[in-house]
């Protein structure tokens, strides 16, 4: 057990003590105040109604990750909900952090969706534009973006802080939110790109999580400006993070992921590798190895779609944790003597019923009375 | 015959697809072309973002010293024939989509709602290395735009500003004259402080 264990001794599915200075009562912001170098993964989320399917994918990360994100439908393609994935990771203590994007509800019920998560026990919210609608395997459906990421952060913050709907209707329980926001240093117009992420912490991000980073010179080119702006003693930046299967897969994430920055050099090596998907976890670890060491990097955000089970391997490979433990589920005391005893729980006979106990107390020989 | 009706209504593309299988659609229905001319006229905008900007402000003080005279016809009655200038103009202009609630000065003279997805507070992420839109492929990125805009205007750092969200009941009514009725109002108010 790590000297901070962040969990909430009458149950890991509660919400921590608050402490000053935190906006949530959850476990990453905790992390990454301490000034522990935080480490996020995504969850790939399933095509299911089963809950077991996110606890399956939920258990590769165990012990290895402060902050699991739920996607909203990412790529625009249909998944379980952000919601619906989250309020199933709170049940079992982990620490989701719940994305909302713009594109597919409006304030109305992104308000809603906001209440429902924090009473759910989430505590931490990243918000997004979203990708268009073109870009996943529903094209036809109507683009909504009534409100775009940085607006959404504000009605969240009014929400958080002032308690208040966007209407000015009281809430009379705010939704204590660690807040985040997505970073794209990597996509034009540079020069705008720090300030704007200025522009969101004055919307109110306290963490960002940036898109895949596969070219670190350009990556510290963006934090050199975002340190002479200040940003980073304003707002946690995670640099985000991941392993290519291949060549052809990069290639073909470059044209077809919006927003994705391969360099022709990450192709070039990964093409003259003899194992292609090994060189692309070397790789991934190799850039971790770089930008942990950039001034102003509080974390990273591994994304491994599809190749999740390398998480862990990538993130021990790379020491970032430098020997922490982050939280994982583990039984409680009472839980331990449960499982000691099921065995005898459930293969013992025993006498379950009082005519039973009065059959078998009949039956039994008198002891000797002498 | 519902059958068929349902397996109408889902799209081709299946779960277990190859990753190539998913290559951009260009005649898919969330590409629809804008009908009509391309986007010269709102490129030219932007590139006299300057020059714009000092015009508006002259006409925005012309026009809020006709405020005895709006009052006295009516705002009421006047926003209609406005409402038919403003759209022809500033559609004519930067493509204006009446939004009635025109932050043109702060985005560089390029209008924000032009954006598939209506940003008002930058770009998203999905900018594409040519500077062009994720959802429209052959359009300029609206916001690239708008920081290129920006930089030439005077007061271009107003792009810094968070805007605030879209107040979808006032699209299609005047904004020229809802910002002229709210800076003499604000007048009046000074005024009367004093």
């Amino acid at each position: 057990m790590s000297p901070h264990h962040d969990e909430n001794p009458a149950g890991a599915h509660l919400p921590l003590e608050p402490l000053p200075g935190h906006a949530s009562r959850g476990r990453l912001e905790r992390v990454l105040r301490r000034g522990e170098f935080a480490v996020t993964t995504e969850l790939n989320p399933p095509d299911s109604a089963d809950p077991e399917d996110v606890y399956e994918r939920a258990a590769v990360f165990d012990g290895w990750v402060d902050g699991i994100n739920a996607v909203d439908a990412s790529g625009a393609n249909c998944h379980m909900s952000s919601v619906g994935i989250c309020a199933l990771l709170t049940r079992m203590g982990y620490a989701p952090i719940y994305q909302i994007s713009c594109r597919d509800r409006n304030r109305i019920a992104i308000q809603g969706d906001v209440l429902g998560a924090a009473a759910m026990g989430v505590q931490n919210v990243l918000c997004l534009t979203g990708d268009g609608v073109q870009a996943g395997d529903q094209p036809g459906a109507k683009p909504v973006f009534d409100l775009d990421c940085m607006s959404l952060m504000e009605t969240i913050r009014t929400m958080r802080d002032q308690g208040r709907f966007l209407s000015g209707r009281k809430l009379t329980t705010p939704p204590a939110m660690f807040m985040g926001a997505a970073i794209n240093p990597f996509a034009p117009p540079y020069d705008f790109r720090p300030l704007r992420l200025a522009k969101k912490i004055a919307a109110g991000a306290q963490f960002v999580q940036s898109q895949y980073c596969f070219d670190v010179p350009m990556f510290r080119d963006y934090m050199t400006r975002v340190r002479d702006l200040g940003l980073h003693e304003q707002c946690f930046i995670m640099c985000g993070v991941g392993p290519l299967t291949s060549a052809r897969t990069a290639r073909w994430m470059r044209a077809n992921v919006p927003g994705v920055h391969i360099p022709d050099a990450v192709i070039a090596r990964l093409e003259g590798a003899a194992d292609q998907k090994r060189e692309g976890k070397r790789l991934c670890i190799d850039i971790i190895d770089e930008v942990k060491e950039i001034a102003g990097v509080a974390g990273i955000h591994v994304m491994a779609y599809r190749q999740e089970e390398y998480v862990a391997e990538i993130v021990h490979d790379s020491g970032v944790l430098k020997g922490r433990r982050p939280w994982r589920p583990e039984p409680r005391a009472d839980d331990a003597l449960v499982a000691g005893r099921l065995d005898h729980i459930l293969h013992d006979n025993r006498v379950e019923t009082p005519q039973q106990i009065l059959t078998e107390a009949q039956a039994a020989p008198h002891p000797a009375t002498t | 015959m519902s059958d068929q009706t349902h397996r109408a209504m889902i799209p081709a593309a299946g779960q277990g697809r190859a990753p190539q299988a998913k290559a951009p659609r260009p005649g898919g229905p969330a590409q629809v072309a804008r009908p009509g001319r391309g986007y010269a006229v709102r490129l030219w905008s932007v590139r006299h973002a300057r020059a714009l900007e000092w015009f508006y402000r002259r006409f925005a003080r012309t026009v809020l010293l006709l405020h005895p005279l709006w009052s006295a016809l009516g705002y009421g009655r006047v926003e209609k024939p406005m409402r038919f200038v403003e759209r022809r103009v500033k559609g004519f202009m930067f493509d204006c989509r009446m939004c009635g609630q025109c932050v043109l000065s702060s985005t560089g003279m390029s209008c924000p709602m032009n954006c598939p997805k209506q940003l008002r507070n930058g770009p998203c992420g999905g900018v594409r290395a040519n500077g062009h839109c994720e959802v429209r492929p052959d359009m300029p990125c609206v916001w690239v735009k708008a920081w290129e805009g920006s930089r030439r205007m005077v007061q271009g750092d107003a792009i810094l500003t968070v805007q605030k969200p879209v107040d979808r009941t006032l699209a299609g009514t005047s904004s020229w004259l809802r910002v002229t009725a709210q800076a003499a109002a604000e007048r009046d108010h000074r005024k009367d402080a004093a």
